[in-house]
């Protein structure tokens, strides 16, 4: 599907109220990635004590979906936060596309940090802070159906700095 | 003051149109959803309403009371209908998640004793869904 480029033309026929409601709309997507859990600041046996199993130096991978939130008012004209088409285009370039199907410890992302949950969760922060049509306000990542991480963003636009 | 929650499902047909628009601009907008015929989906609905547990009940809400109330409110009215054609909030509402939840909401706002609306999250499927916290500043 052709995504619709934001801002169609208003319809006065449907608005709701002087004031648009504000709405928040949840999307999941699914990747699968390989990580290890790993830092050169510790020694071998300490990254062995903080990791566990997860300091295997081949690896192991996840089925992970990440859940992103937007906030928004409604608009009177085509009853969304932001166009559906819209935002799957941008997760499947700067998700998608970067992500699934690597593994995350080669990545320019982690090259200074481990690629924990945590720090996956806070690195789609800044990369869906970047989408310009509704306010990102929570980024979920379930790791496995046992184990989710959850960032909340801040009213301003994430920025890296 | 506890959050309690409650399911329900309900499964209806949809499309998205807007008629101040050209058949092409809703097209272009509304891509496969705008398909005059309709589609429908499975939807799920969490209602959360927020109160203090009652010390003699243990409970916040009554949870039969809550579901009679779903039931009447949206279920019987949603359920294995056409929301735009048999539904008349969605006459002049294209319903997208995010008015559905907010129809759910005026729907059920001040109708359930003893405990005050906190959520409506609608999915429309399990990848997809929305929130309506009632009208924020």
């Amino acid at each position: 599907m052709t995504p619709a480029s934001p801002n169609p033309p208003a319809a006065p026929a449907l608005s709701q109220s002087a004031v648009r409601p504000r709405a928040y709309l949840s999307r999941r997507y699914h990747l699968s990635a390989s990580h290890r859990l790993h830092t050169d600041a510790f020694t071998a046996e300490q990254n062995q004590a903080a990791y566990g199993k997860c300091n295997n130096p081949h690896g192991h991978g996840h089925n992970y979906i990440v859940e992103v939130t937007f906030a928004g008012p409604v608009s009177a004209s085509t009853g969304m936060v932001c166009d559906l088409a819209d935002l799957d285009s941008f997760a499947r370039k700067n998700l998608l596309d970067r992500f699934d199907r690597m593994n995350l410890n080669t990545l320019a992302a982690f090259r200074n940090r481990v690629p924990t949950t945590e720090n996956f969760t806070v690195e789609i922060a800044y990369i869906f802070a970047q989408f310009s049509a509704a306010q990102l306000t929570r980024v979920r990542i379930e790791e496995t159906d046992n184990n989710s991480f959850e960032y909340s963003t801040p009213h301003a636009a994430l920025t890296k700095g | 003051m506890v959050l309690l929650t409650r399911k329900a499902e309900f499964s209806s047909a949809h499309y998205y149109w807007n008629d101040a628009w050209s058949p092409e601009e809703n097209a272009r907008v509304f891509g496969k959803c705008a398909n005059r015929n309709g589609h429908g989906h499975n939807y799920t609905l969490e209602v959360t309403v927020a109160g203090e547990v009652d010390p003699v009940s243990g409970f916040v809400v009554d949870l039969k009371q809550l579901k009679e109330i779903l039931e009447r409110e949206v279920v019987s009215v949603y359920d294995h209908r056409h929301l735009n054609l048999e539904v008349p909030e969605f006459a002049a509402r294209i319903p997208t998640t995010e008015n559905i939840a907010i129809a759910i909401w005026q729907r059920l706002n001040g109708k359930i004793p003893n405990a005050k609306l906190h959520r409506v999250r609608v999915y429309e499927m399990p990848d997809l869904f929305a929130d309506y916290y009632g009208e924020q500043q």
